[in-house]
């Protein structure tokens, strides 16, 4: 078993979990934070994507004890009260979800994207989304979404 | 009011709220108290006699509550997985369903069948215990190619079903055809393989089971898209409880295709082992075993002709297509092949005489059903592959050649040779607007252009048709399906004048509870944020049939219609009643009534309070409150139809296609919600290109599985895909009351024949199989 101790969503939280735990399993199953999801065994389908002392980690490949200490972000955790975070708010916009469960690692990625790409264009946008798969909106409305935050201000 | 928010009006999705904060709750988000897992051992081998399974170590592993095996499943009685629709084959009997066991036993017939289940604790006690399990295999040659199954000395799957074969059906006059293929002018000939697809919603199937012994009621949350054809099937085939005793929730579903329509083996096994073991059961998918078990779709070998006389009209077409059912048949697969294919054969054009032939095949493989677009996306590839290559081999622009056989705006309704008839359309007038958007004109200078570039560039048109809105009951019912294709709808104003709207459709990602309170709000003249649409429980929405066939709106959409409908028709009565007026004075407009020729006037809402605090209300004739149901069972199909484009560009150096661009103009007569609309024509279209450039489920020869996982199965990227350019025609369905077609599964069905045919125009060849990967491209721009 190992302790763990991190800040999630601006909380402190502990938990004793067993060695072999994934921190997104920390996150769903103990910390009952569902908005992560899970949609693969391999690492590639980024649905299950939070931040981690600011930079974007897919929770299925990290274990819960590496997390230990860290300062992790999730989808629960962006938005100002009812003030939807920026990029929350261009989703909606621009259509950029269909069936919500790839959206909340799209939403996670698009954030730490622009914050390695500031401005980016399309190009840019599309290449950067290579660890995040939807099956619905065939990505025009998540680009078109990314774009215009990416524009704003 | 209703202007920026009813019918029409682009209006962002009253769902996001959730989804986008982390709150949606999807089925694995659902925990029961006192939950425990199950995990499924499944078979390595295509095909095994399985000899022993050794459970006794398992058993007696940490934390396991119960291990079972097939033997113990089918001792209980919980019936076989059933086929529910027949298809009646040339030989006038209906198609060889073997027994699909929900725990194989005696033998596996696919990599992936479950043949033991442990239920645990926890997950990883579960899948510990699971390895302490000794299975005594007798592995069997296997046949897992579609092409080779039917033949003599192919493995036998299954005893009941000597030559692997189903049924051989047909539809069409085959001598016609035959002659007048004799008679022709000129014969273009294809061999096509439809590519197998795995569909893969990014959620993964899950369900959790429970039992309450105190009421002894059973309740499946369920990763579905028709909850209550679960629950009937569940009950009347499994006997698993009565209907009544019987609850499955569909919570949000991320995303079906198809993959969430069937009624799968841990479906029946969670819903009977959580009272055998007197505690709720969850279970989730791992993406792996998603793979592994998930229906697959398409999968077909087809030989398909098409004859023209001298001027380019089109004579007859013949297909002989061998379609394959994997190792069992799934709840709809054998429709799949007939009734959504072979009908659609006909596309947009006044060919005079089809034949059709199919042969369903076993193999040793997981079973293949619906996925998106159904059949009609096969139907499609046939046409459209064929029209292109008979285009080039005349000399013929592919338009012009389309447009010589088109059926004419005068000509609906139109009496297809295969069956259907079809309802409105203008295809000509699609394929401008398209050829227009998409600068058909500039084609060439922009193949110069490429060319420059040492690129080469390829156009290719798909003009689509498909048969959505499934569908008129007796029709289905008189082909074979054992279910009818009604839909339901209860529209239900609360007291203080919100309402709720039940429906028996589904949505996972569809809208449905933005589109369907437009429609509310438009009828009854109510704020779109007092409407509130609930699906997905059977406990609480009314018997429905579920969301498949882009048939929600066209179906579903027209029961609320009916049901707001009623509402207004009581209303016009409690308002003649408040307005000491008659019935008849009483002129209904977008949510209040009046009283013609007078300023007096009440609203909806008033009624509403009127008939639940009926001080003032003529109870002598009419009852209290206002809450009105409906059932729609539609009269025919509708016919959405619609011409997309596909620009390629493809580098000879390294095989790469690139989509230039990518041009879609649909007819889904009237629209809405225009943004959800262009949402799923998007979707679509990356489903479509999915299939043309990227995915492939491989089995290898012995029936194991090849791309097992996202990282052997290509699915379509960001980076793969271009934006697209997509817009409307508009001919109204003439038969329902919202004048819908149906939108889904546009682009799936359209988009393979536009990227093959832009892919073979590019490389100057005659045929490729799909997908198009980078290697096979490669090959043939550098062959010679
Ligand atoms: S769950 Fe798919 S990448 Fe993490
Ligand atoms: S919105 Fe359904 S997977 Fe992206």
């Amino acid at each position: 078993m190992a302790s763990v101790s991190l800040t999630v969503n601006g909380e402190a939280v502990s938990a004793e979990v067993e060695d072999r735990t994934l921190l997104v399993q920390l996150l769903r199953d103990h910390l009952r934070l569902t908005g992560t999801h899970v949609g693969c065994d391999t690492s590639q389908c980024g649905a299950c994507v939070v931040h981690m002392d600011g930079r974007s980690v897919k929770s299925c490949t990290v274990l819960a004890a590496q997390a230990s200490g860290a300062d992790v972000t999730t989808i629960e955790g962006i938005a100002d009260g009812d003030t939807l975070h920026p990029m929350q708010q261009a989703f909606m916009d621009n259509h950029g979800l269909q069936c919500g469960f790839c959206t909340p690692g799209m939403v996670m990625s698009a954030i730490d994207l622009l914050k390695r790409h500031p401005g980016a264009d399309e190009a840019t946008i599309r290449r950067e989304l290579e660890g995040n798969l939807c099956r619905c909106t065939g990505y025009h409305n998540i680009v078109k979404a990314i774009r215009q935050v990416a524009t704003a201000g | 009011m209703t202007a920026e928010t009813g019918i029409g009006a682009a209006v962002k999705r009253k769902e996001d709220g959730r989804f986008l904060t982390g709150r949606g709750r999807y089925t694995d988000d659902i925990n029961q108290p006192g939950q425990v897992h199950a995990f499924f051992l499944r078979s390595p081998h295509a095909h095994a006699t399985i000899n022993s399974i050794d459970v006794n170590a398992a058993k007696s592993a940490a934390g396991v509550r119960a291990v079972y095996t097939g033997t113990d499943v089918t001792a209980e009685d919980v019936g076989t997985l059933i086929c529910g629709w027949n298809v009646v084959g040339k030989n006038g009997e209906g198609h060889l369903a073997p027994p699909h066991p929900v725990i194989a036993s005696g033998k596996a017939r696919y990599v992936g069948d479950p043949v033991a289940v442990v239920v645990a604790d926890t997950l990883a006690q579960a899948k510990d215990a699971a390895e302490l399990i000794d299975v005594d295999y007798g592995v069997l040659p296997a046949s897992a190619d579609l092409a080779t199954t039917l033949d003599a000395g192919a493995a036998q799957i299954h005893d009941e079903v000597p030559g692997n074969m189903s049924y051989d059906w047909d539809l069409g006059d085959k001598a016609a055809v035959d002659a007048a293929f004799a008679g022709a002018a000129h014969v273009t000939k294809l061999e096509i393989v439809n590519n197998r697809l795995a569909p893969n919603a990014i959620e993964p199937r899950a369900a959790v089971g429970a039992h309450d012994p105190g009421t002894d009621q059973h309740t499946l949350y369920l990763a579905s898209q028709n909850p209550h054809v679960t629950r009937l099937v569940l009950s009347a085939f499994h006997g698993l409880a009565p209907e009544h005793k019987l609850r499955v929730v569909a919570p949000d579903v991320g995303g079906g295709f198809g993959s969430k329509i069937f009624i799968y083996n841990e479906d029946v096994f969670l819903t009977w082992a959580s009272a055998k073991v007197g505690r709720p059961i969850k279970w989730t998918a791992e993406r792996s075993e998603s793979f592994m078990t998930d229906a697959h779709g398409r999968d077909h070998v087809t030989t398909a002709e098409l004859a023209l006389d001298g001027d380019g009209n089109f004579l007859a077409m013949r297909v002989d297509t061998i379609a394959n059912m994997g190792a069992y048949l799934s709840t709809f697969s054998t429709a799949v092949p007939t009734y959504l294919y072979g009908t659609l054969l006909a596309g947009q054009y006044k060919t005079p005489v089809i034949h059709v032939n199919v042969r369903a095949a076993f193999t040793n493989t997981v079973p293949v059903d619906a996925y998106r677009g159904a059949g009609r996306p096969e139907a499609t590839f046939v046409v459209e592959r064929l029209v292109e290559q008979a285009a080039r081999e005349t000399g013929v622009d592919p338009a012009e050649l389309r447009r010589r056989n088109f059926i004419q705006p005068d000509e609906f309704p139109y009496q297809t040779p295969v069956a259907l008839q079809y309802d409105s359309g203008n295809y000509e007038a699609t394929m401008d607007k398209a050829l227009g958007l998409a600068d058909y004109a500039g084609f060439a200078a922009r193949k110069a252009e490429a060319a420059g570039r040492g690129k080469r560039r390829g156009i290719g048109f798909s003009n689509y048709i498909e048969a959505c809105g499934l569908a008129p009951s007796q029709v289905v019912g008189s082909l074979g399906a054992g279910v009818g294709q009604w839909e339901s709808a209860q529209v239900r104003f609360n007291p203080t004048g919100n309402v709720l709207v039940f429906t028996g459709s589904h949505s996972h990602g569809q809208g449905h509870e933005t589109t369907f309170a437009q429609i509310v709000s438009d009828k009854l003249g109510i704020p779109l944020e007092n409407v509130e649409v609930v699906h997905g429980d059977t406990a609480s929405v009314p018997f429905g049939m579920g969301t498949y066939g882009s048939r929600s709106l066209a179906v579903g959409g027209s029961a609320i219609v009916k049901a707001c409908d009623k509402i207004v028709e009581k209303g016009r009565k409690i308002a003649a009643h408040i307005m000491e007026a008659s019935v008849e004075d009483i002129e209904y407009d977008g949510g209040t009534f009046a009283v013609a020729g007078t300023d007096k006037s009440i609203t909806t809402a008033e009624i509403a309070f009127a008939a639940y605090v009926p001080h003032n209300y003529p109870l002598d004739e009419l009852e209290p409150g206002l809450d009105e149901n409906a059932f729609y069972d539609p009269a025919n199909f509708t016919y959405p139809a619609g011409c997309q484009i596909c620009e390629v560009e493809i580098d000879p150096d390294t095989g790469v296609v690139e989509i230039a661009k990518f041009t879609a103009v649909d007819d889904f007569g009237n629209v809405v919600n225009p943004m959800i609309v262009e949402g799923q024509v998007h979707g679509g279209i990356t489903q479509g290109i999915g299939q043309a450039l990227h995915e492939g489920v491989v089995y290898d020869g012995s029936g194991q599985l090849i791309t097992g996982s996202f990282m052997d199965y290509q699915m379509p990227r960001a980076g793969d895909l271009p934006s697209y350019d997509v817009d409307t025609t508009v001919t109204p369905c003439p038969h329902n009351p919202l004048g819908v077609k149906g939108c889904g599964e546009a682009g799936a069905i359209a988009a393979p024949a536009a990227v093959m045919n832009a892919v073979t125009d590019a490389l100057g060849i005659d045929n490729m199989q799909m997908p198009a990967t980078a290697e096979k491209v490669w090959r043939a721009a550098n062959a010679g």
